[in-house]
């Protein structure tokens, strides 16, 4: 009964912070020195002043700025996001084709950077201040003070151009038609960006896994296990194992908002098609429906991540549900 | 400790920290002086001297203009440093204050403040810089503001926890039975407690700031395109990759990293050396 308490408190809590975020991007965006009506026509056109003021007035433009939020809010609730003048699109429509493109390319580098981190970690502080330890310590806290899209671009400089093993960019073979693209294309032109952005995520995982299984194996519980005569195997299972497993899904799930700008990074290096791309072409166009759009997609994804990292923690961990049930 | 008492006596580890300490303070101020100073001649452009690759005249080779690579990456870390240091004290101040504030007075404050720092980590970081860049309308303006009131939430919290331990030790709690009023505490005793952690937070900010600063830069919505930043020379490299003049991309990102990396070396070593447990050895 207290879970499901604490649970739409939560809920409640990042409803009224998603409200509140949407607010702060959407006068960000307003308040820019950029007209979205000359952005929407150009600036070479020949419409009078009067046809400009009329369609401003059709806009919406000149209402003060609450109303303006409301209205797009409630156009929102109803589907329409309003039309992206860069793809001259509707915003929804891009973003949906957009946005499942990253997500795979979000998927398998998440996925990959947490189980091989989990395990390269778990290795590491096993064999604590070994060679093998050492060097990968060593190369994960580089890697880690590394900017994306310069390993990106390395990456690309040996793989794709002194190699040639892989294409430069792009999701497809440039000059075939879009319904000619096998799964293989896809994959071969997502291999890159996604182990970029897997070596990226990888570290944070890796030194905490690392840190926590050298801590644990210190503990006096797993001491005690060792005098019981539990061997290796069982107090890695049993204790390390168990104390380390939910900590570290919660950090990958709290690392959404890293995810997305590393994403953002690697896909704009890679010339990948996603909305990571999509957000610097509509900053750059100063397309304002599509920036909006693709900030609360954003904020949204940062917000299942953080939702669901809270409720792991409040209600997988044993200690912190019982502290709050006797609360 | 067996394993210390084996290693030399006449080089501790305290006084390995504070040797590689020295080397990267060295290093990062002396980039910075270098690149201030630096004249525009240095790395002007050069039609004769086109792509050539690294040699001991051109350490990191020259670019499509024939621009020496070594002396840009230079001026450009130095500028990177420059925004950098005015963000980092700009965020930093924030972060003090609302930390301060949130622990002492508790109730509402603390309740504003924590759904400050959740709004500011509500977008993905880098998104929120974009967007108000693009308010600001780009530039050397707008990404400073953006890195500026962008990097405290972290730190806001460090402080804030700091802040709470000190607040219910025992020679707090006598300071206000003995009278003292809120405003004299936090002046008397809670600042001077927390200056090691604002010292220590703001070298490890530092890194951040910079990183973003060049990423949002490489995107196209920060340092324009005449000024030789770091973010600006490998969004150039990107273009003349496929004809595999590698080194316009891979110098100028390695300075780059070796200055994060020195960054956090002297803030992890401030840490250990300020933190009485390690400082002593």
């Amino acid at each position: 009964m207290f879970r499901t308490k604490s649970l739409v408190a939560e809920i409640i809590r990042l409803v009224i912070l998603l409200f509140a975020v949407s607010l702060l991007a959407f006068i960000l965006i307003t308040s820019a020195p950029i007209d979205p009506l000359t952005s929407y026509i150009g600036t070479e056109s020949t419409l009078s002043p009067e046809a400009r003021q009329e369609i401003a007035s059709h806009w919406g433009l000149n209402d003060p700025l609450p109303q303006r939020f409301f209205t797009w809010l409630g156009n929102l609730f109803q589907g329409d996001m309003g039309m992206s003048i860069t793809y001259k699109k509707p915003v929804a429509q891009v973003i949906g084709e957009r946005f499942s493109m990253s997500i795979v390319l979000m998927l398998i580098a998440w996925v990959l950077s947490g189980i091989i981190g989990f395990l390269l970690g778990m290795a590491c502080g096993k064999h604590e201040n070994s060679v093998f330890d050492r060097i990968i310590k060593t190369i994960f806290l580089g890697l880690k003070s590394a900017p994306t899209y310069w390993l990106g671009l390395i990456i690309l400089t040996v793989f794709a151009v002194l190699l040639g093993w892989f294409p430069i960019g792009m999701a497809s073979p440039i000059g075939k038609a879009a319904e000619d693209v096998t799964i293989a294309d896809r994959i071969y032109h997502l291999i890159l960006p996604a182990f970029t952005l897997t070596i990226v995520s990888m570290g944070d995982v890796i030194l905490y896994t690392r840190q926590k299984y050298i801590d644990i194996a210190k503990s006096d519980y797993v001491l005690y296990a060792k005098t019981r005569g539990e061997t290796d195997r069982q107090i890695t299972k049993r204790h390390i194992l168990r104390n380390i497993a939910l900590p570290a899904i919660t950090l990958q799930f709290a690392s959404f908002s890293e995810l997305f700008g590393g994403m953002a990074l690697a896909e704009n290096v890679f010339s990948y098609p996603g909305i990571g791309t999509a957000t610097t072409a509509a900053a750059l166009n100063a397309d304002v429906p599509l920036l909006l759009g693709i900030s609360l997609v954003s904020a949204i994804f940062v917000f299942s991540g953080n939702l669901i990292a809270n409720i792991l923690y409040g209600v997988f961990d044993p200690r912190i549900r019982e502290g709050k049930a006797h609360a | 400790m067996h394993k210390y008492h084996k290693k030399s006596r006449l080089l501790n580890r305290r006084v390995v920290l504070l040797i590689t300490m020295i080397i990267a303070a060295v290093y990062l101020v002396g980039v910075f002086i270098w690149g201030c100073c630096l004249s525009e001649d240095a790395y002007g452009i050069n039609f004769n001297e086109k792509f050539l690759a690294p040699s001991p005249e051109h350490w990191f080779g020259t670019d499509n203009l024939g621009r020496d690579m070594f002396f840009r990456s230079i001026k450009g870390l130095s500028i990177s440093m420059i925004i950098g240091l005015i963000s980092v004290g700009i965020s930093s101040v924030i972060a003090i204050v609302m930390g301060i504030l949130s622990a002492v007075f508790g109730g509402w404050v603390d309740k504003v403040v924590n759904f400050a720092i959740d709004l500011c980590m509500g977008l993905p970081h880098l998104v929120l810089l974009i967007l108000i860049s693009f308010m600001m309308g780009k530039g050397v303006m707008g990404i400073t503001i953006a890195a500026a009131v962008t990097h405290w939430p972290s730190m806001t919290r460090m402080i804030r926890q700091e802040v709470l331990q000190v607040r219910n030790s025992q020679y707090v709690l006598a300071a206000y039975k003995m009278g003292r009023s809120r405003w004299q505490v936090a002046v008397k005793h809670i600042i001077p407690h927390i200056l090691p952690v604002y010292f220590i937070g703001a070298t490890l900010l530092f890194p951040h700031c910079i990183m973003h600063e060049s990423a949002v830069t490489f995107l196209g919505f920060g340092l324009p395109k005449e000024l030789p930043a770091i973010g600006v020379i490998l969004s150039e490299a990107m273009t003349h990759i496929v004809t595999g003049k590698w080194w316009l991309a891979v110098f100028p990102g390695l300075m780059l990293l070796i200055a994060v990396i020195f960054f956090d070396l002297i803030g992890e070593g401030l840490k250990n050396l300020l933190n009485p447990q390690t400082g002593n050895e």
